[in-house]
């Protein structure tokens, strides 16, 4: 094609995965216990979105890539020490509630409001990225309605390949039911795609990236307008942990053989 | 209130085991509110499935069908969603898990001015209102709520009911006219392919899980790594099981990045934090570890039995109900002689 892409990825900040999450009643609704002291991470299918558009505006000259975050300042200044060096975007911030609780459909109008305002963004170039679902929400909507909102009707999910053809099309490779993708042809941007894992691996860090970076990261940051983001018409009852303690039986010091006829029989059931 | 339930109409004129369980839980809400269903069908052709379900006790049949809608893509998919939830004038719209609808419905939630909500694991009814429940940070906190918005678009999680069973019956039809929009032909769906080639190893009807984790492609004993021979006896396991394969997260990155890897896993074997979460009445670990991600993926299954080196491994200890210590390969391969002689 003979014009880049305008590729803008949404994606935030969740919990570390690793960490405990213990829910509790704030005065907005649920929340997490410590939950401003959590460890966080960019959102792991998010981040993928991320690696396959710095990848994709590598190979495909004037293309340009923003990553769209909406996530408590400090936190996102916090997480943006280490996401700057995986790959050049510029960072278009939104000050607001991460959490995982919070409405979809806010969250999505924030984020529309926030794309339509980026400065030189060509919609007829645009592919808007982000994961699939987030770790935290984990609802798979906010995505869609934000392309919803811009007027987006060629959308695709659980992405893990796209390939640009030279007519400026592309084919899409989406994860459906039973281990199948389901492959499509798009005549080309303004398209959706909600990515999965994709194929890349995660980029090593690169400080000249990050030095870049950074040169935008502060100042939007700085920039990054207050959005008040709550659970909206939701009334929540039960918000728990369950309990996953079993009663294990730990078989050990038995012969292979006895262990696998134990076995057989439960397979067979 | 009306309550408007959608399902996908396969190819073959038919509705999906999980259309089915959705039909089942939209029955049972529509039976404790004491609302009438009505059942909104999706397709190529949609008499065959209305017919199936004919029987229900619903109230209309709604169908949106014509050849572009064998074609499961969003621009199609949300016109023709938002068409039907305007003829029902539904208050409440429930759909089944596919794929398909959860790649259109958000867009057609938008388009109606509602609200939506995804992975619903149970229905019920509390001061008259429907109760939704659902986990977040992936299957880690699970929470009931109900919303006040309308329509309230939900959709249903696989195995959230029995699926509906009943005699076929000749029902009513209306059609709902959704005018084709050349626009939509900017996606066109070429197929489906299999994630990897060679047999297809995730079965989501299995009986059992197969969870195969990176300790298949670490040292053994004598110092060497085993993975040809892994891959072999966990095909073979799959093969006289008909167990489904899943794989932790750090065995599918090897595939990845080029490390010895197990041929017959794709990232979609994954489960997992960032994998998925199957359903499945037993599941069999061997040679995981425990991490916290670990047991997300293995939140919906029911019997748990693992096979591990490690008595005290923090993902058996208290999460699987029999822990076997013990060398995988050597009971893979007694495993597999005693399933060839059933």
């Amino acid at each position: 094609m003979s014009v880049g892409y305008h590729i803008v990825v949404c994606g935030s900040l969740v919990p570390d995965p690793l960490q405990t999450l213990e829910p509790v009643e704030t005065p907005s609704g649920p929340g997490l216990r410590n939950e401003a002291m959590l460890p966080a991470v960019l959102d792991p299918w998010a981040a993928h979105a991320l690696y396959e558009a710095a990848n994709l505006a590598k190979d495909t000259p004037d293309s340009r890539v923003w990553l769209v975050s909406l996530g408590p300042k400090a936190k996102l200044q916090q997480l943006m020490m280490s996401v700057a060096q995986k790959a050049p975007f510029d960072l278009v911030a939104l000050d607001g509630s991460a959490g995982g609780f919070t409405d979809a459909h806010e969250t999505a109008n924030a984020l529309a409001d926030a794309i339509q305002q980026i400065e030189g963004l060509d919609h007829t170039r645009l592919l808007l990225f982000g994961g699939w679902a987030s770790a935290s929400r984990d609802a798979g909507v906010t995505l869609h309605m934000v392309g919803e909102r811009l007027g987006i009707h060629d959308q695709f999910a659980g992405v893990d390949q796209l390939n640009p053809l030279p007519d400026g099309s592309f084919t899409v490779k989406e994860r459906i039911e039973g281990g199948q993708y389901q492959v499509s042809r798009c005549a080309g941007p303004p398209a959706l795609l909600a990515w999965a894992t994709g194929n890349l691996p995660e980029p090593p860090n690169n400080p000249q990236v990050g030095m870049a970076n950074m040169r935008g990261v502060m100042p939007a940051l700085q920039r990054s307008k207050p959005v008040a983001i709550t659970v909206g018409d939701v009334a929540f009852g039960k918000v728990e942990s369950p309990k996953q303690r079993r009663d294990t039986r730990v078989v050990k010091d038995v012969p292979p053989e006895d262990i696998a006829r134990e076995l057989a029989e439960w397979v067979r059931g | 209130m009306s309550i408007l339930y959608l399902a996908l109409v396969e190819n073959s004129g038919l509705l999906t085991r999980s259309a089915l369980e959705g039909l089942s839980a939209a029955l049972s809400l529509s039976t404790e509110v004491g609302s009438p269903l009505n059942v909104g069908l999706l397709g190529g052709r949609t008499e065959s499935a209305a017919q199936q379900i004919g029987g229900c006790g619903a109230i209309r049949f709604l169908a949106v069908e014509a050849p572009a809608f064998t074609q499961p893509r969003y621009a199609s998919d949300a016109a023709a969603a938002e068409a039907l939830i305007r003829a029902a004038g539904a208050h409440i719209v429930l759909a089944h898990a596919s794929s398909r609808w959860a790649r259109a419905l958000p867009g057609a939630t938008v388009r109606v001015g509602g609200r939506m909500d995804t992975r619903i694991s149970a229905l019920t009814v509390a001061d008259s209102k429907p109760m939704a429940q659902r986990w977040f940070y992936r299957q880690r906190i699970v929470a009931e709520f109900t919303r006040s918005e309308r329509p309230w678009i939900m959709l249903l999680e696989a195995g959230i009911a029995p699926a509906w069973q009943g005699p076929p019956a000749t029902v009513q039809m209306e059609r709902v006219e959704v005018p084709t929009d050349p626009a939509w032909d900017r996606t066109q769906v070429q197929g489906t392919e299999a994630a990897s080639l060679g047999e297809q190893t995730i079965r989501p009807d299995a009986d059992l899980l197969f969870v195969a984790g990176a300790g298949w492609t670490k040292k053994q004993a004598d110092g060497q790594v085993h993975a040809t021979e892994a891959e072999e006896l966990i095909r073979i396991f799959l093969q006289r099981s008909g167990a489904s394969l899943g794989s932790s997260k750090s065995l599918v990155d090897q595939t990845g990045e080029g490390g010895q890897v197990l041929s017959l896993l794709t990232h979609l074997n994954q489960v997992g934090q960032t994998g998925s979460s199957p359903r499945h009445p037993k599941g069999l670990a061997t040679c995981c570890h425990g991490e916290e991600p670990h047991v997300v993926g293995w939140r919906f299954i029911t019997e748990r039995r693992a096979v591990n080196l490690d008595p005290n491994c923090g993902w058996a200890q208290g999460k699987a109900d029999v822990l076997y210590v013990a060398d995988a390969f050597e009971v893979m391969r007694k495993l597999n002689e005693l399933l060839a002689s059933r």
